[in-house]
Parts: C-alpha cells; structure tokens; sequence
C-alpha cells in the first residue's frame, strides 16, 4: 500500500492532479447533500410559496423593495451598522488576539473561556446584562448616583444606536479573538525578529510582515462578524428599539406581523445576495493572501509577559476586554444573588441583599406545570443538542474544508466556497418557515422531530467550522506532505501524522464554535417548533415572559447557569486533546 | 467521513434514546394503544400535567404539544403546512389574528355543546371555526410606590398620558412585534376613533413616550418597578395580581395599579380551533370540549395569566382578592380589525417612527 502511494507520487504530475481533483469531488459529497437537503430545498420551497402567494411574481416584489421608502431605509441601515459594527469588533478583538496570540500569563485560560460567553447569550438575557450594568438602577449609574450625589441616573444606554454597537461588539469579538488569535499564535515570530534586524520600525513590522501574514484570518474574522451584524434581529429590537430596522427586522415584520410573504421573500434574497456578494468578493480576496507558511507550536512563539511596556500595554487590552465582555457578565450573575427592591417601594420593607432564593426555586413548579423542567433537565437538553451539533458539523466541515483548502483553484471549490456562507447571511424567519413547509414528507418529515433543531444549529455553525478549518489547512506546506508520501507514509498516515496535528488547534476552535452556536440557538431554531426537550434558553424565556419579580430573579439565575455551562464547557474543549493531536 | 459519519449517526441515536426517556410517563398498560393528538400552540401556553394526565386517561389518548413560536408565528406556521397539517388542533389565535386564520381557512367549523355556556360577546366568529377559550385585558399598569412618593395622581384614563405632569412616563410596545402593543393601539384606535387616534399618538410622542419592541424590554427594562425609570407600562390586567402571587418576600397588596377607565383597555381574546385535514376529529373535538370546560378553565389562570371565557370556572384565590376587570374595553369591531390591522400598523410606524 505505501509502496504504491509513493510510486503514485513519485509520477506526479497530470494523474496526480486529477486524482487530486476525483478525490476532492469526493469529498463534496456528504457536505453538499447535508446543504442541499436542508438548506437549499426548504429556502427555495419557502420562496417560490412566498412570491406564488403575490400576483407580481418575483420581479414584481423586488420592485417593490426599491420603491418602498422603508425598505430602502433598512437596507441601508443594515449595511452602514453592521460595517461599523464589524470596524470597532476589529479594532477591540485585534488587540485581544495579539495578547492571548503572543503571551503567556496566568488565568489565560480563564480568559479565553469568560470571552466566548457573550457570544451564546439569547438577547433578551444580553439586554439584561446591559441594564445591570448600565440601565438606571445598573451598577455604574449607581456609583455615579453615590458618587456625585446625583438624583437622576446619569448614563443613558438601551435603546439607542450605541446600544446596538456596543452590543454587536459583545457578542462577536470571540470570533476574532479565537480566528485571529489562533492563527497569530501559531506564525513565526522570527519574521519580525529578522524584520527588527533589518531595522524595521515596530509599526513597519507591524504592517509590513504581521498583517500580510495575518491577512486571512483577519478576513475570514471579519466576513463572519459582518454577516452577524448584517443579519442581526434581536440586538436590534430588543437593544436599539423600534426605531431601528435592519433587513432582518423588516422581513420579521412583514412576515408575522403583516403577513406580506412576497415582500418578506423579495426582502430575503435581497439579504442573500449581498451574502453572496460578499462572500464572493472574500474568496477572490482569500485567493490572492492565502499562502503556505511555516507555522509554529505556540511554544515557540508565545513568551511570558516581561518589560514594563509589555505589561502596561497587556494591562490596557485586558482592562479593555474585561470591561466590556466581562463586565455586563459579573452585573448580570450579581442580579441573581440579590432581591432588588424598588426605589420607590410602597411602604413594604422588602429585605435586599445576598439570596440564593431564586436558585434554590429553579428546581419546583407550583402549578406543575407540563412544559416545566428542573434546570438539570434543560441542561441535559441542551448539553445534548450542543454535542450533536459539534459532531454532526465536525463530520461535515471537516471534508469541505479540506477540499477548499486542497484543492482551492478548482471550478468546484471556486464555486462552492461562497455557497457555504449562505446559511448564515440567510433570514432565520425565512428558513424556519422553510423547514416547516419543505420538510413534511417521509423520510423528511422531520418537522417535529428533535434532530431538526441540531441539523438547524449544524447549518449555522457550518460556515464557522470551515472558516476555522481552511486557514490552517491551506497553510500546510505542500512540502511536508509530499516528503511523507515519498518517505513511504500511506494517505492515512500522511492525514494522521502530518495534517492532524498541524490543525488540531483549529479543530478545537471550530469545535468550540459550533457548541456555542448550539448552546445560543441561532438563528432559525428560535421560530422552530419544538414539540419536547425544552433547552436553557426556552426555560430562560419562559419565566421572562411572566411577570413577577421572583420570575425575573428566576431568569437571571438560569442565565447565570447557562454562563457557568458554556465557560465550563469551553474550558473543557481548550483542554481536550485528541489522542494524535499534541499541544498545537 | 464515512466512520466518522456512522459514529455521529449513532451518537444522534443515543441522544434521541436518551432524550426519549425523559418525555412523561406514559399511562400505565392502557387497554388498548392511545391515541395521539397534537396540540399547536403559542410560547405561552402552559397547563399543569395532572390536567392533561386527566383527559389521556379519559380518552385514552396521548397529548403532544407542539410551540410554534410567538402567536403570529405559530399562526403562520398552520397556514403554510395546510396541505400537510403539522397538527390536530391550533390554540392561541387571539382577535388580533383571527381574521388571517379565518381568510385563509385553516380551521374546520365545530359547534361544541360547551358553547351554550360562553356568553356571546366572546363569540366573534359565527361559523365556530374558531372557539373563544381565554380572555386578557391589555392596560396600563402603574408603579403605585412612585406615584405615593411624589404626591402625584397616578393616571385614570388614556388622555392623562399626554398632559404635562406624565411627560415622560410612559414606556409603551411597538405593535409590529408585540401582542400587548398592538392590543394598546387598537384600545386607543377604539377609544379615540380611526381618525383621531393618530393625533393621540402625536401628543403621545410630543410627551416622550418611549416605544420599545417588545413586553419584556417595557415591564423587566424599563418599567420602575423593575430597576427602570418610567412608572407607567403597557401590560395585562393580571400583572398586579401576578406581582402579588410572584412576590418574594409575600406581600398583601399589589405594587402596582391598573388603569381601568372605560374605553382604556383593549380584550384580548384567544381562541382554539381543529386544524383542516385532521384524522383524529372525535379526539380533537373531545379535546376542544375539555379546553372549554371549567376543569381546563380553571387552570388556566395560574399558568398563563389569563381568565375563563366560561363563567361556570371558579377564580382562584389571588386574583378574586387582587384583579380588577375594567367595566367597558375600547371596542373595535373585529371586521374592522380584519380590513385595516396592516394598514393601522403601518400608519402608527409612520406616526411614531419617522
């Protein structure tokens, strides 16, 4: 068998190549079957049943996109916040990838684990958060309150279009500082060591040998965090108010609310195509960065923070990332330990202060309810969702993105690339109505089946996991592989001892990418229809939508657990190892 | 791809397995297999489980829910798989709703012997396609501590929110994504008429009303009694009651008011109704009879803070003591809702927005 492999490579060239191609096309297959079963099936039935239901067909609608003011209004909202959106999560998330890339030092970990929180958050949750921190009786305004003596609350945040910013800016800087950070940990620090030599400045070193070697994963960050902000929904009612609309909001709107399915489905495809041609414009971009670099264990390449500058500057970044990821954190958890009493409480002597109250009644239902579930359940539920999504979009990821990273310049790749991106820059509203429609026939007649939801969360974090896997695929020197083929080393072994370990690292990343996506339940699963299994984020909302004030206590207790699960669980996936995967 | 593909198939079996345990006890060794009806519902539909476990052994049958999402949602979700029904029965179409349920036909007429019960103003769809089974009063509520402190009146009627001394109290839902701020604008479209209800809102808006998108931000965000700074709240005519039943520490009076002027809240009500194309139609029938009958109606309340349309169902005792039912809601003709709910929407969102 390995004899054959080398004589095969030994001949190299055309056969070579083609059976490069064959074996690439191969590879398509299971990932294109998942896209084409559950994503591009149920998204055009929903469409073609949308534009049927108007009588100006398809044109029609989207004339109508582009006459109505409106419309206009939010596609131009849409793009402008998101840009800007995605610049200040670049400006904050780079910085933070330099620090956790180059340096060790102690609670790194830790750190890693409590940034990637925000990004499961449900956004009813997350705007709580702010409001512990910044709403009127939040803990800054509070201080100021105290310290100034002032009798009205100072700051202003919710509702407003900084909200919504800094909000986007939450959530989606663990994008850039897990992509980002990932691959800076892993590029030879002696570029810019021979740069200094040579006498280069720090800034010229910086833009010179850093960012060009950084290009790709700084692009791939980006695409993946401006599609987030493009798509956004809940961060936009619920953090910026009614006054705010992006696409995602119209196409809710004239769905549910006004029920104009064919404006809703012009308004849709008009959110993919600028997905697409963004997606488009990225890979054309991706072709030319792209290069084959020797990339480091972070041994090499990570040193202890020493010097005072260092330390100034590491103290800065953190203090920075801290204050906005953490922080709103810490003041939501705070809220579930203390019984708030009213400023103006009618002559009631509420005790505040310290209680573990609304913990210790998570776990019973006065009315019994049929749709109640102890915490543990929820858990359970969720815990599992989150594992068969991991799975199911590793098993699937992992195939396209080694034929994008194998075989990039190839007409298939060229052309599937984008179309990975879609899922994601696709109306969750649109989808879920998709599933419903599409979906109802046996063998797929899943709609009420409990494997939709991690099929659903798959087809979100499908993107993330390739996005994840390519860079540090592509970035294998050809080199080494040829020198095992011809050293005698059989396919497998080639992938085991020489691909496995170089992207073990991005394997975690993307792993940890699609157990968030499932625990936050993006996108379509939250118009899904979920017959059992109530998640922690269901349980969260269903005491949310009560009033009382043991129900919010209630809800900020499940919130902190949900917390507690995810940074758990992300340090649990930092310090797996694979049994042929070392420290990468 | 293929082992690894095979190892997540039977890890997705496991789970389901695992999964599948957990679902309720099912009846032990009934007589013969039971049979199963779906119910479609809202997110917040709640029932306690020894009332669901009464009508299966009842009629030996099997319920499953299903959550569809907020009401408009799972209302959509029924139209668009009318050829393929994703279930037997629909629950929570409201009045605001009803009419796109009615027009696109999803439902199948049942005229329930439980229907002599229901008095007839809750009756709105002649054809008994769709069956009224709850009721909820939309209206203000206010922080009774923050008026007490200042000495100020706490509003009465819809007109007080525009004058000087409430500039700046209010916080109010859009009514192109909340139920309750829909239900508000249409008590102030029947309160002020079709024509003068946008200078309200002008007034409104001039007075620093806030609009937020949905209930939760209003009464958990903004709303004073929560940690916000504005007193008064679009929400249910049962909150205060639920703030009472929801108070820890117990407490014996509301905190907060509700503003029950004639004409200054909107009713919402909810209906049920048998989905086209059912195979199971004396079950579902059965089911609709149990869901109007006052073992169903007088569960209700405590579960989702909504009241019995049937008058034969008791209170229980937190809301005898603490609710009150305004005398006369803002009145608007459900045809009148049906012709112009999109067209009212999109004039406030030009009124209030732009």
């Amino acid at each position: 068998m390995a004899k054959r492999d080398a004589a095969l490579a030994a001949r190299g060239g055309k056969r070579n190549a083609q059976g490069v191609r064959l074996s690439t096309a191969l590879l398509w297959i299971a990932p294109l079957l998942f896209l084409a079963l559950f994503y591009f099936y149920p998204l055009g039935t929903i469409l073609q049943t949308s534009f049927a239901r108007g009588e100006a067909g398809v044109g029609g609608a989207l004339l109508r996109v582009f006459a109505d003011p409106s419309a206009r209004g939010a596609l131009w909202f849409t793009f402008w916040q998101a840009a800007l959106s995605t610049a200040l999560t670049l400006v904050i998330g780079l910085p933070g990838a330099y620090l956790l890339a180059r340096y060790r030092f102690p609670g790194k970990r830790l750190l890693r684990a409590l940034t990637g929180i925000p990004f499961v958050l449900p956004t009813l949750v997350a705007a709580a958060a702010f409001n512990a921190l910044l709403g009127p009786s939040g803990w800054v305004n509070v201080a100021l309150m105290r310290l100034f003596g002032l009798g009205a609350p100072p700051v202003a945040f919710t509702q407003s279009l900084a909200a919504i910013l800094v909000a986007h800016v939450f959530y989606n800087t663990t994008i850039v500082l897990r992509l980002v950070g990932d691959f800076w940990s892993r590029l030879d620090p002696r570029h810019g060591a021979a740069a200094q030599v040579l006498g280069a400045s720090a800034f010229h070193r910086f833009r010179t040998v850093t960012l060009p070697l950084l290009a790709p994963a700084v692009t791939a960050a980006a695409l993946l965090v401006f599609i987030f902000d493009f798509t956004s929904f809940g961060v936009i009612l619920v953090l910026g108010g009614p006054r705010f609309a992006t696409l995602e909001v119209e196409i809710y709107i004239q769905t549910i609310s006004l029920f104009n399915l064919p404006l809703a489905a012009a308004l849709s495809v008009l959110q993919l195509a600028a997905t697409l041609a963004l997606t488009v414009i990225y890979t054309r971009l991706m072709a030319r960065l792209s290069r084959p670099l020797s990339l480091q264990t972070r041994e090499i390449a990570q040193q202890p923070l020493r010097g005072r500058r260092n330390k100034l500057l590491a103290a800065a970044i953190l203090t920075l990332l801290l204050a906005l990821l953490v922080a709103p954190l810490a003041a939501l958890a705070s809220r579930s330990f203390v019984r708030l009493s009213p400023r103006d409480a009618p002559r009631q002597t509420a005790p505040t202060g310290f209680t573990l109250d609304f913990y210790r009644q998570l776990g019973r239902d006065p009315q019994e309810g049929v749709f109640f579930v102890p915490p543990t359940v929820a858990i359970r539920n969720s815990l599992a969702f989150a594992g068969a999504t991991v799975v199911l979009g590793l098993a699937l990821g992992l195939p396209a993105s080694w034929a994008l990273a194998r075989d990039s310049r190839s007409l298939l790749s060229r052309l599937l690339d984008p179309l990975l991106m879609l899922p994601l820059g696709t109306s969750a509203v649109t989808l879920g109505l998709g599933f419903i429609l599409a979906l109802d026939q046996p063998p797929l007649n899943l709609r009420a089946s409990p494997l939709l939801l991690p099929l659903a969360h798959t087809l979100v974090a499908f993107p993330f996991i390739v996005r994840s896997l390519t860079p540090a695929l592509r970035s294998i020197q050809p080199r080494l592989r040829e020198a095992a083929t011809v050293l005698g080393a059989s396919p497998t072994r080639v992938l085991r001892t020489v691909d496995l370990p170089l992207i073990g690292r991005a394997l975690l990343v993307a792993a940890s990418f699609a157990f968030m996506i499932s625990l936050g339940e993006f996108g379509a699963t939250s118009l899904l229809a979920r017959p059992e299994y109530p998640t922690v984020p269901v349980a969260i909302f269903r005491f949310l939508s009560r009033p009382g004030a043991v129900n919010f206590g209630q809800a900020m207790a499940l919130s902190t657990i949900l917390m507690a699960l995810t940074g758990g669980g992300m340090l649990a996936i930092e310090r797996f190892r694979l049994a042929e995967i070392g420290e990468f | 791809m293929s082992r690894i593909g095979i190892r997540c198939l039977a890890l997705i079996a496991v789970l389901i397995g695992a999964c599948g345990q957990s679902s309720p006890a099912e009846p032990t060794a009934p007589p013969a297999e039971p049979t199963t009806l779906t119910v479609m519902t809202h997110d917040s539909f709640e029932v306690s489980q020894e009332v669901v476990a009464a009508f299966e052994q009842a009629h030996n049958a099997r319920i499953r829910f299903f959550k569809a999402g907020d009401a408009g949602t799972a209302l959509n979700q029924a139209i668009l798989s009318r050829e393929s029904p994703l279930a037997d029965v629909l629950y929570g179409v409201d009045n605001t709703f009803l009419s796109r349920a009615l027009e696109e036909g999803i439902f199948e007429a049942y005229n329930s012997p439980l229907l002599s019960q229901i008095p007839d103003e809750f009756k709105l769809d002649p054809g008994n396609r769709a069956l009224p089974v709850d009721y909820g009063d939309v209206c203000l509520n206010y922080d009774r501590g923050y008026f007490d402190q200042r000495d100020l009146a706490p509003p009465t009627r819809l007109e007080d929110l525009t004058q000087p001394e409430y500039a700046d109290l209010t916080v109010v839902q859009n009514p192109a994504t909340s139920s309750p701020g829909l239900a508000f604008l249409l008590a102030t479209i029947g309160h002020f008429g079709v024509d003068s209800y946008r200078d309200y809102w002008a007034d409104l808006q001039q007075n620093g009303v806030l609009v937020v998108s949905d209930w939760e931000t209003a009464y958990y965000g903004e709303f004073t009694l929560h940690g916000g700074e504005r007193p008064i709240v679009v929400s249910y005519g049962s909150s205060p009651p639920a703030e009472v039943y929801f108070a820890d520490p117990p407490i014996d009076e509301p905190p907060t008011g509700v503003v029950t002027a004639e004409g200054s809240c909107f009713r919402q009500i909810e209906f049920v109704g048998i989905l086209q194309g059912t195979q199971v139609r004396d079950l579902a029938r059965a089911w609709v009879d149990f869901m109007l009958s006052p073992t169903f109606q007088e569960d209700m309340p405590l579960n989702m803070f909504v009241f019995p349309v049937n008058p034969n169902a008791a209170l229980p005792d937190v809301f005898a003591a603490h609710l009150v039912i305004p005398d006369q809601t803002a009145q608007v003709a459900p045809d009148s809702i049906a012709a112009n709910r999109e067209a009212w929407i999109e004039q406030w969102r030009n009124v209030t927005l732009r």
